[in-house]
């Protein structure tokens, strides 16, 4: 589903990711682990379409597609959801109102009618359901105001009225309680599905108790150096990420 | 209330300044006019004075302090005639003048004339009465005698004078004691196609007795009229425990001056909420001129303004201080497209006596193009002790990482800068208490954005 080839990505000339690759099938979980100013983040941004980033080599194709071609939109469309680490408080724009927007600018990108006010409602408050927030919450500004669990909460309600083909959760448990935390993953968890492939972005092992990926990649510098399944998680929290990046990236296997 | 007489210190017109063309023609239409003779007697003296200030003080310059930000050379070299004959309304052109869910009292003016067919009628409900000013004059003359005139500060106000020099007609809008009205009174002073572009000088006068509760909305607009001026002020009368919902609505045609004042007197315990929604217009002069007279009165201004094209909007706020415990709060919000440029300038003015004032200031502006611009000037006059006064102003672009955010759920950009520009108006029209009028702004604003359209299906 998605292939990032030898990416290589500045920020103000600054070379933030130097020759990632990474492979996502369909169906499949995909944590990406990493110290602070690894290029986690980057990479999230990179795929969402943020501007402001220089690819300077390397490619990526969606589902055959070159996705940096797209505008963020467009990739929202074709299914890609980024789960935001900070979640931007939008004050005077609706929830209800931003939410259809998106549902409908990415129903009609499927060949779907688009739903009435009515309807989308109805959708949003099951959906809103089931992550235990509270539906007073739609009737607000986006984020404004939220708690930082609620923002967190808000943006897998997003992902679940959306359903992305590929969704990217960046730091999603970064500040959120257990409780919060279980929410969030549980959220989450209800959305795997044959079709769908997920890449978590984290800090902790913690958050990967509770979304359990197929696959663990640990991000060091701007290379991913080393790859494996879940007991990697472990084993970095047990060691660290000195001793993941201390193995040669030639060694990393994808 | 103080009913002090300033109006009739000056009585013939002395002075020789620098005029321009401007003047020079409303001193002769003033002529024409025999001299103000029209009216009660008590109004000639008053107009004669106001024509006598109006030719000493001539148009402000740039060298005037508070006109520093807008140049009134295009407008003072114009010559606009008293308006006659134009292209007439109809009652279906106004179908769209309505608060949906809401009955209002309409008073209908074509080219500065009263229309009583397309008017709603003058009496309505608890005695509130909503008539033209000349009618004012038969039904309510003690009360408008008591008012007129009274409260605008035409000594130091060109326009101001101006306007009073030819006060003719108008509405009046009076809420008698203890009454509290929900039905809106809408006046709608629509320009349409006259042979020469025309001047008009419409004048407002609104009592609110003690009390008792009422909403007037003033709407200025272009129904086919290009070049015109309309130069127009509301005198507001808010008694004891009044409370009050102003809302002036301009969308005047691009090319049309506007220079509107409201002048608020509040006494004590008195709620006056002055909204403005400034849309059309090609040069703009929007004064709000409350005075807190009455201890613990309250008063709120908040209007939005967005300019495109080569639009220019000066808003001009003084709010005076002048009695204790009042509270004041000012919100202005602009968003200015293409090469339109705005001004915002917000003078505090706390009186001695004015003891434990708490005063508000903000004025937020989003630039949507390098060439657009704003000059924003807060400016406190504090001559009491304990008071507690605050002002600031931001100018800005919009927020790319909410761009960034809209478009990431699939949202277009268009729609996306659209969203967030009505949100940035939402801040203000939130402030707005009635629902329905809230609604009917709301639709203007959506038509007036730039793909405002989309909008409509989110709403």
């Amino acid at each position: 589903m998605l292939e990032i080839k030898n990416l290589h990505v500045s920020v103000e000339g600054k070379k933030i990711l130097k020759g990632l690759n990474l492979k996502l099938n369909a169906g499949e979980v995909h944590s990406i682990m990493g110290p602070n100013g690894s290029g986690k983040s980057t990479l999230a941004s990179v795929l969402a379409g943020r501007a402001g980033y220089d690819i300077t080599d390397g490619e990526v194709l969606y589902r055959g597609r070159d996705l940096l071609e797209l505008d963020p939109e467009e990739r929202a469309c074709e299914g890609v959801f980024l789960a935001f680490q900070y979640p931007v408080e939008i004050p005077g724009v609706g929830s209800i109102q931003f939410l259809t927007a998106a549902l409908n600018a990415v129903r009609q990108h499927r060949g779907l009618e688009e739903l009435d006010a009515l309807d989308a409602l109805r959708l949003f408050k099951e959906k809103v359901k089931a992550l235990q927030v509270s539906d007073e919450l739609l009737g607000r500004s986006v984020n404004e105001g939220f708690s930082g669990g609620e923002k967190k909460k808000n943006e897998i309600f997003q992902m679940a009225v959306l359903e992305p083909t590929l969704a990217i959760l960046d730091e999603t448990d970064s500040g959120l309680d257990i409780d919060a935390l279980r929410i969030v993953a549980e959220g989450v968890n209800a959305l795997r599905s044959p079709e769908r492939a997920f890449l978590v972005i984290t800090h902790y092992q913690r958050l990967l108790d509770y979304i359990v990926p197929d696959f663990v990649h640990v991000l060091v510098d701007g290379r991913i150096v080393r790859s494996g399944d879940k007991q990697l998680a472990l084993h970095l929290e047990e060691y660290g990420y000195a001793w993941a990046g201390e193995r040669h990236p030639a060694e990393a296997a994808t | 209330m103080s009913t002090v007489d300033r109006r009739e210190r000056r009585s013939e017109v002395t002075a020789k300044v620098e005029k321009g063309k401007g003047l020079e023609i409303y001193l002769e239409q003033f002529e024409r006019l025999e001299n103000g003779a029209g009216g009660p007697d008590w109004l000639r003296p008053v107009r004669r004075a106001a024509i006598a200030r109006s030719s000493e003080l001539g148009f402000p310059t740039v060298r005037d302090e508070d006109w520093k930000f807008t140049n009134l050379a295009p407008l003072a070299k114009k010559a606009f005639a008293l308006p006659a004959g134009g292209a007439p309304v109809s009652l279906a052109d106004l179908a769209g003048f309505v608060f949906r869910g809401q009955e209002s009292a309409r008073l209908v003016f074509v080219n500065g004339r009263y229309e009583p067919e397309l008017s709603d009628s003058c009496a309505q409900p608890g005695g509130v009465l909503a008539c033209s000013l000349s009618e004012s004059l038969e039904l309510q003359p003690e009360l408008v005698k008591l008012h007129l005139a009274n409260y605008l500060d035409y000594e130091h106000d060109f326009f101001g004078a101006l306007n009073t020099a030819f006060v003719e007609e108008g509405s009046f809008v009076y809420v008698p004691d203890g009454v509290a009205v929900e039905r809106p009174v809408h006046l709608i002073y629509v320009s349409t196609e006259t042979p020469a572009p025309a001047i008009t000088h419409p004048r407002n006068l609104v009592v609110v007795g003690e009390a008792a509760e009422g909403t007037v909305v003033e709407e200025y607009v272009s129904l086919g009229g290009e070049e015109y001026f309309t130069n127009a002020v509301t005198e507001i009368v808010a008694g004891p425990g009044a409370v009050l919902e102003h809302y002036r609505v301009q969308r005047e045609s691009r090319r049309a001056f506007n220079i509107g004042t409201v002048r608020v007197q509040q006494s004590r315990s008195s709620n006056v909420s002055c909204h403005g929604v400034h849309l059309g217009g090609g040069l703009v002069r929007n004064n709000v001129h409350p005075v807190l007279a009455g201890e613990g009165a309250h008063c709120l201004i908040n209007g939005v303004f967005l300019p495109a094209g080569k639009q220019h909007i000066d808003n001009f706020m003084r709010v005076e201080h002048a009695s204790p415990h009042c509270d004041s709060r000012q919100f202005y919000n602009g968003i200015l497209n293409d090469s339109a440029t705005g001004v915002f300038s917000g003078r505090i003015v706390v009186h001695k006596e004015a003891q434990k004032t708490d005063a508000k200031q903000t004025n937020r502006n989003l630039l949507l193009t390098d060439e657009a611009q704003m000059d924003s000037k807060p400016q406190l006059e504090i001559y009491a002790d304990d008071v507690k006064c605050t002002h600031g102003a931001t100018v800005g672009q919009l927020d790319d990482d909410a761009i960034f955010y809209l478009r990431a759920r699939g949202v277009p950009e268009d729609t996306a800068r659209t969203l967030l520009l009505f949100g940035f108006a939402a801040e203000n029209l939130e402030r707005m208490r009635l629902r329905p009028i809230r609604d009917y702004v709301e639709n203007l604003i959506t038509e007036w954005l730039p793909h405002g359209e989309v909008l409509k299906k989110l709403r």
